[in-house]
């Protein structure tokens, strides 16, 4: 049984590199019996700066931050003003039409569901 | 069982222009963001560790902390003798079924950072709120620590 169970990160993009102007949000990467969960931390992005697109199998997020701008004089400052990009390979077992998004105080959730036709089925036993 | 293939042909490859590149990156990282970096890293010893920033204005100090996930409850601030405390928990989600994690790469649990304030503040006017997963507190200057225009009369 070789199965391949979970979305694989793409690490190169056309030119073999990444862009750097972009921060890398941290994910976690669950898999159920017929989806997989994919969060990503993306804190100060708004539904609406929100980006998700599937091409060739390739899943983009892209979270563009509106709230760069500091009130006032600098005193200290450890965020990164960066707009977060991640690039996955999608399992082919997803069922790229049907995944869906939302976000959650800077988490993004997405939802991934199988195709119909990889689900686990029981299959009855004749006599 | 799950027997975790990795899929993607060109990473596959021995590719050693993609781990300069990598490498440079994550140099990049330490250097341009040496306090982001800093505080990341600090994570591996205390916990976790949110990038916190402190702006100010003539009138009010503002320090804004990246926490996404949490719940509004689950954050406390407190204020003592100038130093601003800002702790919490990130609890983990509870899922249903049976999946399984393949990645994770988030923190959970609980989190505490202190911070000294660069003037005094009224504490008792302190305001904080938590949307997107950042947190904003603006906690207005004292009034003897504002700056003042002082008129000289010149005779």
């Amino acid at each position: 049984m070789n199965q391949i169970t979970k979305p694989v990160e793409r690490k190169t993009a056309e030119t073999g590199t990444r862009p750097t102007n972009y921060a890398l949000p941290r994910a976690t990467i669950r898999e159920e019996k017929d989806h997989f969960l994919l969060d990503l931390e993306m804190p100060g992005v708004r539904k609406e700066d929100l980006e998700v697109t599937v091409e060739n199998n390739e899943l983009t997020v892209i979270g563009r931050r509106k709230d760069g701008e500091l009130r006032g004089e600098l005193v200290y400052r450890e965020s990164r003003p960066l707009d977060y990009r991640r690039v996955f390979d999608l399992d082919p077992s997803i069922d790229a039409g049907k995944i869906t998004a939302k976000i959650e105080q800077g988490i993004v959730k997405l939802t991934l569901p199988k195709a119909e036709s990889v689900k686990p089925r029981k299959i009855p036993v004749g006599d | 069982m799950n027997i975790i293939r990795y899929q993607d042909p060109e990473t596959t490859l021995w590719s050693p222009f993609e781990r300069l590149s990598q490498l440079r990156e994550e140099m990049n990282r330490l250097l341009d963001g040496s306090l982001a970096g800093f505080a990341e890293r600090a994570g591996l010893f205390s916990g976790w560790a949110p990038a916190l920033d402190i702006t100010q204005d003539k009138d009010t100090v503002f320090v804004k902390v990246e926490l996404p996930g949490l719940k509004k409850e689950d954050i406390d601030i407190s204020l003592h003798e100038g130093m601003l405390t800002i702790s919490g928990e990130r609890k983990q989600e509870k899922r249903e079924g049976e999946g399984e994690t393949f990645r994770e790469e988030r923190y959970f649990g609980r989190f505490h950072r202190t911070v000294t304030l660069p003037t005094a503040v009224q504490a008792d006017k302190v305001k904080a709120s938590y949307r997107d997963g950042i947190l904003e507190i603006e906690l207005p200057k004292a009034e003897e620590a504002k700056p003042k225009q002082i008129e000289v009369n010149v005779s």
